[in-house]
């Protein structure tokens, strides 16, 4: 028996009588992050990060239980040590670091090492397992300076606006959303949100983040042909999207990295702008931990398993519920 | 280099063709001629001979990246593309280099492919190295031979006609003459003076015919419809004017080359004639599978051998020029005579002596007689019926006679333009519907990569699935998704590129014909399978057996 273990509810903590991101309603759930393939209604209790409790509440409802901890605070179970350390992947997303007489365990959740505004930094914690999403693991993932990926998302605006016609950027609408409206040059026109985003809004700037100034869809027919419209892909091919008039759609994804992946869903522009470590990424935080051994969940996992091997890690995969960045679809990952 | 690379970059960032056209005309009208003659060569899908293999290229493709040989593949796996995967892979250079598209071409790639393998390893380093991003995947694309950018010929096509000032189908004409990539030759395909290519050229617009959903009875007297055998093949024109024989087909794509026999039997019809029909593979007296006819699509070359192995005719339908005239004006049962009496004239005619011809037989036209040797130029036989009831009999043989069904055309009609409704309509046979379980699962290709979409099916035999169709359409893009990521969460082993699942999904599985084959595994091939729907309503041990498949082969007679 070790520290944590994959169940049937979830990755379990025996000791400590905890789960992480469980997949079934349990007593007492360690929560990463916002993201419903992690956090899933029905259970009694939620830990999470404090920045996290907004965004959370709005996607579990407000009756539930969550308590909080700020990053690098710590709780006691049974005897084990629960601490919350920022992963960057969205606001409030943690990595999970559990210690139980000396033994540290990590959990990543989801993550990236590229710092932005929606959230705090990556830091990387160490420890002697780390357990680290492999979402983008392959050596074609390798992302470029997000200020590069924002000046062809604002140099596509601007185009669009010159052949009048508005802007679709699909986006995940909790995480993502946000982190565009964050980066793009506000300046160039007005933005709309779908309510999807919109709704979570009010707690990025509860938490301190500097967002632009949305305008009302309603005037959308006014402002046609200029504005830039942040929207979850589940409404492509909706009246909602069809308000716009005419439009060029893209996508804000790591899967944009490939060709393909933009063509088969028939897009003008994909983006490769994404929330998880690229494979660069990944290889560097599994060594900044100093971990011995690594297990790796929902992605490319043999093959970031292999490649550990090969380089003198002990590496397992380990079999998790948790999907990571759908490829399609473009809203964020459903419970699979 | 730059500038051909910004082209690919913008034909490649919209999917609108009037902005692929203008990209094409503004590159067209900028680039220098040599540079835009490479160009066009390429976006032509023409080739350069094959300058390395690609064990090679990925070779060192994965020494410059420093990646294990099983890294490398399991990359290209998921990219589905070797070229992108290699300019994914590569580590980011500094340097760009400034050298033009045409001598990129002639100083690098074509004096790889007979330099020595150090000699070519340097160049190819070198090249590497010097060109960075999208460049570096253009360079790809041209050595590896797989340039393609979602460009359709056509807007190649369209955006050199405008550059020239000329009519689409002059410029299509133009392309189909004799040019290499040079900056001569490229001007002479914008200036050429041909007077009257035009007119030799130009197809007319198809008429499309609709799907008839109800009765056929709603359309009123069975004696005021011509009716035919639905074929599926290639629904083509043949053109024969001042002396030449071209052949369009539906995509507006000129086929002639594809076509030899076709083209050869054309000569032989009189000039100023056009006929509107089918291109379909023919063995004997029967029109064989779509299969057969694709094994002879998109060839400029077709030998002796592909010919024999796979002959095609073509059967026609309708005469749209007569004399030059045109006659789509003209009532159906009118163009009808005229098409019967001009085959049958044609059939009287000589061939043309055409380089390489080999004239086996004088009767290219068996009308009305018993056929004799194979005629590469048929009539579509008008179908006799008293009623409706006895036409939806004859219907009911559709699929021993390799057709689609019957279609019914208004013998008082003209011929239209598109799809337009009321005189012209397919009454398909319903497919043949089995639920199947998924068994295997690959990564899509092109569009689809990366994403499971090519699905294996299987039927149950002695209590256990065999494996009776393959399938790649039918689903929605929602489908799509849910199928792969139940793919990617029940996977219980792997063959390769293979992933086999757990038996849960449930498919039902539309397919036109069942015929017994030595090649597949259950003894059976189905033919057009696809995906009907999803039967989520239905656990695997519900779904069809093989003995409910082999029910549905048909009885002797039945043609390979």
């Amino acid at each position: 028996m070790t520290l944590l273990n994959v169940t049937a509810r979830g990755l379990y903590c025996a000791v400590g009588d905890f789960y992480v991101d469980p997949w079934k309603a349990v007593d007492f759930a360690v929560t990463t992050h916002a993201h419903s393939d992690h956090a899933r209604a029905g259970s009694a209790c939620y830990l999470a990060a404090e920045s996290s409790r907004g965004v959370l509440q709005e996607r579990l409802g407000a009756c539930v239980r969550i308590e909080t901890l700020p990053y690098g605070g710590c709780v006691t179970r049974n005897g084990v040590a629960i601490s919350l350390h920022p992963a960057g992947h969205i606001l409030g997303s943690a990595q999970v670091r559990v210690e139980y007489r000396g033994e540290v365990w990590v959990v990543s959740g989801d993550f990236k090492t590229q710092a932005e505004a929606t959230c705090a930094p990556f830091e990387p914690v160490r420890c002697h397992t780390f357990i680290t999403e492999s979402t983008f693991g392959l050596p074609i993932y390798r992302w470029r300076p997000q200020a590069e990926i924002f000046a062809d998302i604002n140099a596509w605006w601007r185009g669009n606006q010159a052949a009048e016609r508005m802007s679709v950027l699909f986006a995940y609408s909790l995480g993502k959303a946000q982190r565009v409206l964050a980066g793009v040059d506000a300046s160039i026109g007005p933005i709309f949100v779908h309510g999807a985003v919109a709704k979570l809004l009010p707690h990025y700037a509860a938490a301190g983040v500097a967002l632009p100034e949305i305008e009302a869809v309603e005037s959308a027919r006014a402002l046609a042909g200029r504005g830039l419209v942040i929207a979850p892909g589940s409404v492509d091919g909706t009246p909602w999207l069809r308000r716009f008039g005419e439009t060029s759609k893209a996508f804000a994804s790591g899967w944009m990295m490939v060709r393909g992946a933009r063509r088969r869903q028939a897009l003008d522009r994909g983006f490769a702008l994404s929330d998880h470590a690229d494979w660069d990424g990944l290889i560097a935080s599994i060594r900044a931990t100093g971990a011995e051994r690594v297990l790796v969940t929902h992605g490319s996992a043999g093959v970031l398993v292999r490649w550990l091997r090969e380089n003198g890690w002990k590496a397992d995969v380990l079999a998790t519920r948790f999907v990571g960045e759908a490829s399609e679809g473009r809203d964020e990952p459903q419970a699979a | 280099m730059r500038r051909f690379a910004q082209l690919y970059t913008a034909l490649d960032e919209t999917n609108r063709t009037s902005e692929k056209v203008a990209a094409l005309e503004a590159y067209f009208r900028e680039a220098d001629a040599t540079d835009a003659a490479w160009a066009l060569h390429f976006l032509s899908g023409r080739k350069v001979p094959r300058a390395i293999t690609s064990a090679l290229l990925r070779g060192w493709a994965g020494e410059e990246a420093r990646l294990p040989t099983w890294l490398f593949e399991e990359c290209y796996e998921a990219v589905g593309d070797l070229a992108e995967t290699v300019a994914l892979l590569l580590p980011e250079s500094a340097s760009t280099l400034a050298l033009p598209l045409h001598a990129l071409i002639s100083e690098r790639l074509l004096p790889m492919r007979d330099a020595a393998e150090p000699v070519k390893k340097e160049l190819l380093l070198r090249t590497w190295r010097e060109l960075s991003g999208i460049e570096r995947l253009v360079w790809n694309k041209m050595m590896t031979g797989g340039f393609r950018v979602g460009v359709a010929q056509t807007l190649v096509v369209r955006a050199l006609a405008a550059v020239a000032g000329v009519e689409q189908a002059i410029m299509a004409h133009r392309l189909l003459g004799k040019w290499q990539p040079t900056a001569e030759d490229f001007w002479r395909l914008l200036h050429e003076s041909d007077v009257g290519a035009g007119e030799v050229a130009r197809p007319y617009p198809f008429f499309l015919a609709s799907q008839l959903e109800g009765e056929p009875a709603a359309l009123g007297e069975v004696a005021a419809w011509q009716a035919e055998w639905k074929w599926d093949g290639i629904r083509a024109q043949v053109i024969r004017r001042r002396g030449e024989v071209l052949i369009w087909s539906r995509g507006d794509e000129i086929v002639t080359e594809s076509f030899p026999e076709i083209t050869e039997a054309g000569s032989t019809l009189a000039d100023g004639t056009v006929l509107d029909g089918e291109i379909l593979a023919w063995q004997g007296d029967t029109p064989q599978p779509f299969a057969s006819l694709q094994r002879r699509l998109g060839r400029k070359i077709v030998s002796a051998r592909m010919r024999a192995a796979f002959p095609v005719v073509f059967v026609a339908y309708d005469l749209l020029e007569k004399a030059g005239d045109d006659l789509r004006a003209r009532p159906l049962r009118e163009r009808r005579t005229f098409l019967e009496k001009e085959l049958q004239a044609a059939a009287q005619r000589p061939l043309a002596a055409a380089p390489g011809a080999v004239c086996e037989t004088l009767d290219l036209f068996d009308f009305g007689g018993a056929p004799r040797a194979l005629s590469p130029l048929r009539i579509s036989e008008t179908l006799r019926a008293g009623s409706w009831e006895a036409l939806a009999a004859l219907r009911a043989g559709s699929r021993e006679r390799q057709v689609e069904g019957i279609m019914l055309k208004r013998l008082d009609s003209p011929y239209g333009v598109g799809r337009q409704r009321g005189d012209w309509w397919k009454w398909k046979i319903d497919p043949l519907m089995l639920d199947a379980v998924l068994i295997q699962a690959q990564l899509g290709h092109g569009r689809r990569a990366s994403l499971f979409t090519d699905y294996t099916f299987g039927l149950w035999d002695d209590g256990k699935l065999v494996p009776v169709a393959k399938a790649y359409s039918g689903l929605t893009d929602a489908e799509i998704l849910e199928v792969d990521a139940f793919v990617r969460a029940n996977t219980v082993d792997r063959f390769g590129p293979i992933r086999v699942v757990r038996p849960e999904l449930v498919f039902e599985l539309a397919f036109e014909a069942v015929q017994q084959s030595a090649r597949h595994k259950a003894g059976l091939a189905v033919r057009f399978p696809r995906i009907n729907r999803r039967r989520a309503d239905k656990n695997p041990a519900e779904a069809d057996t093989l003995a409910n498949l082999r029910a549905l082969v048909r009885a002797p007679g039945n043609p390979g």
